[in-house]
């Protein structure tokens, strides 16, 4: 029993080198009074016999808070309920909390905090992909685990990173086939917000559009981000009459952009538009009405109909108002606990490698957008939706596609 | 023939984007060419007065939805006054509070002032939550009109045009034909002689500054028919709102509509070209060459000493 005790920090001495001695020496003490911490915990990380914490990492002040609230709220919801349901490996989940406040190297620094000050058995946070890539390195040397909620362009895969958001081939191939089929459409004219999210996914939309549907890119055109005139471009959108506008816009500029697009007249009895960048998040600011009948794809609408669905929807409302609303990015945010909680359970541990090397394979049959399952690449095997957008703010999901496989570093498409 | 009809209309419907835009620039930039050009103070805040007619609109818009909806076509215009009122009074205390006490240190104004703007943004995050919302424009706002069936017009552009035009006019009718325009002018060109001569120098300073929060309001509650309503929604205007000040000459109202005219119009029609990105590069780098050629912007004019 003796040998046991003292495990964490005898045998791992790793994190004394980093100046940490004596609080080590505390938490050894602390160990001693434990029974059930060792097996799931060898490399001193934040467990007790009742509790582990957990970090979370998202801006809840500056540009991004916008976005990145709905984040927040989902992972507590769902580490709230974890709890309820008596927590995981018979421990109480504690959360530390921290602001990236929309700044990356903000966002390394607390990472670095929470990894090694606060010995987190997990992260999940960030959201743009900014944030992320500055990090990752943090992740990698100190060999934390992140759940990183939201969709993004791909192109990348890391150990230490649980994507649970779709990567770009998923959310634009499905679509753009689904578009080319019921609308007929061969012309696209390509836009989007002047960073790399938006400039990747359409590459991966040219080369579909030319490459397999065999139709026309008439126009690709990038604004900087935050630009609030859009007249000249809606005016080229006019001349160039494309079948289908395909949209990443985001930010303030998402809104002055649908706004603009209403006002000249350019509405859905007019003009196809599909877009890869308005959750029911964004069309709170855009206002249903100025986008009814354009598209979205997403892999989850709020509206999805289904008893898991129901279910989040009404724990979310319940916790956070009847007004509230769950966008594709809050949903994914709200896996994160949960494919932790499994792979851990699974792994019998806390510790990281382990949990890594339980995570492929995992399947969530809970989750409200139906079914997921972690890839050995560490994204998400997940369905894609179009949303028809309604005047009250809501999607009408339209399409969904069959279980697709994530690609993150897509051949042909770079 | 057709293909010269439509190209007759995309180019008319251009050329009132190009009026659009400049509108929509000299809007957001006439509070700054007050506050910066007549008292030199540099209002990095300014954005953010924008904002708080925004919100105040978005805010008379919930308040007419729920309570009154039969005003909801009017209501508009009382959002404009109400903004004008708003966003005028928090300038008032916020040049009674900060500003007074910074006017011989012109460069920490800056500094106050971009502290001031990071202070409001997360005090509207505190307040409105940190998501955009929406204001409810009236129905008569929305859509275009047709002039033929090709050319539509942006009802909301139109509205803003007009505004823009009223609240220009009105401006120079107060600078240059009433008593405090006088004082003003006065208090810009010599304060030491404004004061001996018995103009209350301070009262002036306030109401300048109180006018020139007030029409950012007027402005902000205007953009939320083009734009987005969040906590941040001010800085997307401020880069373009001292780029349009500074072109113009920092002192000067004509100044100031000639460059937002400039401005306007290359960037409309060159983002009719090229890629948006490009189309604000090659602005942007007209405007860096004529300053360096014209440093004190294109009409300069006396600057307070």
């Amino acid at each position: 029993m003796d040998s046991r005790l003292t495990g964490p920090t005898r045998f791992f001495p790793r994190r004394l080198a980093l100046g940490t001695a004596a609080l080590s020496l505390i938490a050894a003490s602390v160990f001693s009074q434990m029974t059930l911490a060792d097996d799931a915990n060898t490399t001193g990380l934040a467990v007790t016999p009742t509790e582990v914490t957990v970090g979370q990492l998202h801006s809840a002040t500056g540009t991004m808070a916008i976005s990145e609230t709905g984040s927040i709220q989902a992972e507590r919801l769902a580490i709230d309920q974890i709890n309820a349901s008596g927590g995981i490996l018979g421990r109480q989940i504690k959360i530390v909390q921290e602001d990236g406040a929309s700044d990356w190297p903000t966002f390394a620094e607390k990472a670095r905090k929470l990894l090694v000050n606060d010995k987190v058995a997990t992260v999940f946070g960030c959201w743009t992909s900014a944030s992320r890539k500055a990090v990752l390195p943090v992740f990698e040397k100190e060999n934390g685990l992140l759940y990183y909620p939201t969709f993004y362009e791909g192109l990348e895969q890391s150990k230490n990173v649980i994507y649970t958001g779709q990567e770009a081939t998923q959310q634009i191939l499905a679509s753009l086939d689904w578009i080319a089929k019921t609308k007929g459409a061969k012309t696209f004219y390509l836009i989007g917000s002047d960073y790399i999210w938006p400039r990747t996914s359409m590459k991966i939309a040219r080369k579909h559009i030319e490459n397999v549907l065999h139709g026309t890119v008439v126009g690709e055109d990038y604004y900087p981000l935050g630009n609030t005139q859009f007249g000249s471009l809606i005016n080229k959108v006019k001349l160039k009459k494309p079948d289908v506008v395909f949209a990443a816009v985001v930010g303030g500029s998402n809104v002055a952009f649908y706004k603009q697009l209403k006002a000249a007249g350019v509405d859905s009895t007019k003009q196809t538009l599909l877009t890869l960048s308005v959750t029911e998040d964004e069309l709170l600011g855009i206002g249903g009405e100025n986008m009814k009948g354009f598209y979205a794809s997403m892999k989850y609408f709020q509206s999805l109909d289904n008893p898991n669905n129901k279910a989040f929807v009404e724990a979310f409302k319940a916790k956070y108002g009847k007004d509230s609303v769950m966008g594709d990015v809050t949903q994914a945010a709200y896996l994160g606990p949960w494919l932790w909680k499994a792979a851990v359970e699974k792994a019998g541990s806390f510790d990281v490698d382990k949990v890594v090397a339980a995570s492929p394979g995992i399947e969530l049959k809970t989750a409200p957008e139906g079914y997921v399952k972690i890839h050995e690449n560490h994204h998400l095997w997940s369905k894609t939706r179009i949303g028809e957008v309604q005047a009250d703010g809501q999607f009408k999901v339209v399409y969904e596609s069959e279980l697709i496989e994530p690609n993150p570093f897509p051949k042909g498409y770079q | 023939m057709e293909w010269l009809s439509e190209f007759g209309a995309i180019a008319a419907m251009q050329g009132f984007n190009g009026l659009s835009v400049f509108c929509v620039l000299l809007l957001m930039a006439l509070g700054l060419a007050i506050i910066f050009g007549q008292m030199g103070v540099i209002n990095m805040a300014h954005g953010e007065f924008l904002t708080i007619g925004a919100y105040t609109t978005y805010m008379l818009s919930t308040l007419v939805q729920t309570w009154c909806p039969w005003m909801q076509p009017y209501y508009f215009f009382f959002a404009i006054a109400l903004s004008f009122v708003v966003a005028g009074a928090i300038g008032w205390v916020v040049e009674w509070v900060m500003i007074s006490r910074l006017y011989h240190r012109p460069l920490d104004t800056l500094l106050a002032t971009w502290g001031l703007s990071l202070v409001m943004q997360q005090a509207f995050r505190s307040i409105f939550g940190a998501r955009e919302v929406s204001a409810n424009p009236p129905e008569w706002l929305m859509g275009a009109v047709n002039l033929t069936d090709a050319i539509e017009i942006p009802r909301n552009g139109l509205f803003v045009m007009g505004l823009t035009v009223l609240m220009t006019g009105g401006i120079f009718l107060m600078l240059y034909r009433t008593r405090w325009g006088l004082h003003v002018r006065a208090t810009v060109q010599n304060r030491i002689m404004s004061r001996a001569v018995g103009i209350n120098t301070r009262k002036v300073d306030r109401m300048t500054f109180a006018l020139g929060c007030g029409v950012a309001g007027v402005a902000g509650a205007a953009f939320t028919t083009i734009g987005s309503t969040g906590p941040t929604a001010g800085s997307l205007y401020i880069v373009d709102t001292f780029l349009v000040v500074v072109f113009g000459g920092a002192a000067s109202l004509f100044g100031t509509i000639a460059s937002a005219f400039a401005i306007a119009q290359t960037q409309s029609l060159s983002e009719f070209f090229m890629s948006g990105s490009m189309a604000k590069v090659l602005t942007l780098s007209i405007v860096i060459l004529i300053l360096l050629m014209r440093p004190q912007g294109l009409f300069a004019s006396k600057v307070r000493k």
